[in-house]
């Protein structure tokens, strides 16, 4: 090997480099024990679990047809919000994103590359769990586009807010705070219990939420076979300005 | 490619400033590091060496003074300079359920010419836990890995973060030697180190930074001649006459009988001081067994300079 070390420096095409960075991302999160808890095992365990036994009242209509919108807005909470703090915050903790922050891969490019690393994983969760609703009789409605759009929106809100929690709290608290945020959410959030079983003044408040907006707007289309439900729409575009937004101006990397 | 600018230093500081609230870390430091060479950054805890190195990676900005790495700015110039220049933290910058292999990879990935993996995997002797996760590895494998990170890239300038802090003597060796083939190939290495013997067996240049500044900056032979006196030992027969023996040496030496048989003489050590001492020997009928003239390590050189009691 001599002269192995000469010097012959330069950054790798950045299309490849995202492509090289979503790829790791996703690996690290599939191989996660903890993150597949709550990104594949409990949204499953929901759907099939309350599908089949009558244990909470979702209305009129099969109980799938309820649930089946919720538990994806569910996937989309642990995978976009849950799993990307608890990692990100690691990641700010173990100097990951600071050695990364010395080699050729930009921020912008890390950020790209954790999204696609979240579609990816979403993309996987959304075909198991509709795999699972078919079979236990699911029949959706609706625009298929309406409901991209809903996730979309739904992955930017969260997002946002994940990683501003990572990039502002200890990792031990990031996960502390956002397996919590996660259980309030879901019982909170019209995921499986109906936003119609809490009190008017509550229900107000909760339909604020983006867990609310994403898993009405999901099951309006889904369910109801509704057209774009602009409300929902909005709510979370306000979220993910509002979370992103601050991410932006918050994130400490270090 | 590299070297078409040898006359220009590869990183240039001066004047640095950093404070941390109201703690001064860096306080006016100056720092030339000729392109090519290897320069060790030699310093007690808290001596400010982590903080001026980071400086130079782009981590932190200065308060004060300038910073030129590879004649640009690490903050403006990031973009330019990152592909450009290896890094080695102190710890961590890992995934913990990353494998190591993998980990080297993904880093060589993000660059136009790596090096190739395998052979460095194998060069490191991390040949043993491609496969295994990052928070498994023993901390010696941990600064391996971290070492090989930091060359993959093939960069033109390398920072090295204490690569040798927790190394078995083994490991050790292997590093220092990879680190000699980097600056023989042409890379310059900027190291910082609380080992004397490290400065001493890999640096051009040494500079020991004390309080946020540099206090003595020069190669290891330079910086053990300067001052610093040195001494020499002998062995002869238990309880001679040392009080007479300094009589008949220069004002400044001083002699003492260390242990039983065995003598130091202190002072500007050169060959009439040894002439006066086997002199002296002879006149009082003592055989001078062992002469040997100690030369002044780097290590002394470092506690005259930054002083001998314990840092908190």
């Amino acid at each position: 090997m001599s002269a192995a070390f000469a010097p012959r420096p330069g950054a790798a095409p950045v299309a490849r480099m995202i492509r090289a960075q979503a790829a790791l991302e996703t690996r690290m999160l599939l191989r996660n024990g903890e993150q597949l808890l709550l990104t594949v095992v409990i949204p499953t365990l929901l759907l099939t679990l309350f599908s089949s036994v009558d244990i909470v009242d979702t209305g009129k209509g099969k109980a799938v047809d309820f649930l089946a919108p919720g538990v994806l807005a569910l996937a989309v909470l642990s995978t976009a919000f849950t799993g990307q703090a608890i990692a990100t915050g690691f990641e700010r903790r173990y100097g990951v994103l600071k050695r990364l922050g010395a080699s050729p891969l930009p921020r912008w490019a890390l950020m790209t590359a954790k999204t696609c690393s979240v579609l990816v994983t979403e993309v996987l969760q959304i075909v198991l769990l509709t795999v699972i609703a078919f079979a236990l009789g699911w029949s959706p409605h609706g625009n298929p586009l309406a409901v991209v759009l809903l996730i979309i929106l739904g992955t930017a809100a969260f997002s946002g807010l994940g990683l501003l929690m990572a990039g502002t709290l200890r990792a031990e608290a990031t996960l502390a705070a956002a397996n919590l945020v996660f259980l309030l959410l879901l019982v909170g959030g019209g995921v499986i219990v109906p936003l119609a079983k809490f009190p008017d003044a509550a229900r107000s408040v909760l339909e604020l939420l983006p867990i609310s907006a994403l898993s009405d707007g999901l099951r309006a289309v889904l369910r109801d076979g509704a057209g774009v439900p602009w409300g929902d729409l909005g709510i979370l575009t306000g979220w993910a300005v509002l979370g992103l937004g601050a991410a932006a101006r918050f994130f400490r990397w270090e | 490619m590299c070297s078409a600018f040898s006359g220009a230093p590869a990183v240039e500081v001066h004047g640095l400033v950093k404070r941390y609230g109201n703690k001064t870390a860096v306080d006016g430091l100056d720092l030339s590091v000729a392109t090519g060479t290897l320069t060790a950054v030699l310093g007690p805890n808290g001596a400010g060496k982590t903080t001026t190195i980071e400086t130079c990676e782009g981590y932190r900005r200065p308060d004060a003074g300038t910073v030129r790495v590879l004649g640009l700015d690490p903050v403006a110039d990031a973009m330019a300079l990152r592909p450009r220049v290896g890094v080695m933290l102190q710890s961590g910058g890992v995934y913990p359920g990353a494998r190591a292999e993998e980990m080297l990879r993904h880093m060589a990935a993000l660059h136009a010419h790596p090096l190739d993996v395998d052979q460095l995997i194998e060069r490191l002797g991390l040949g043993g836990c491609g496969r295994t996760a990052y928070r498994r590895l023993s901390g010696g494998q941990q600064q391996r890995l971290s070492l090989a990170m930091a060359v993959v890239g093939r960069p033109e300038l390398v920072f090295l973060d204490e690569p040798t802090a927790g190394l078995d003597p083994q490991a050790r060796r292997a590093t220092w030697e990879l680190v000699g083939e980097l600056r023989a190939d042409g890379v310059t290495v900027v190291l910082t180190t609380h080992h004397m013997e490290e400065a001493e067996q890999l640096a051009d240049d040494v500079a020991i930074v004390d309080g946020g500044k540099v206090i003595a900056q020069g190669s290891p032979e330079e910086l053990c001649r300067g001052g610093a006196e040195n001494s020499l030992r002998f062995s002869g027969r238990p309880g001679l006459d040392v009080s007479a023996l300094v009589k008949a040496l220069p004002a400044d030496c001083a002699a003492i009988e260390l242990t039983p048989g065995s003598y130091r003489v202190s002072g500007a050590v050169g060959p009439q001081l040894l002439a006066t001492v086997t002199t002296w020997c002879a006149q009082h009928g003592v055989m001078p067994d062992r002469i040997v003239v100690e030369r002044h390590t780097l290590e002394d050189v470092f506690l005259e300079l930054t002083g001998r009691e314990l840092r908190s």
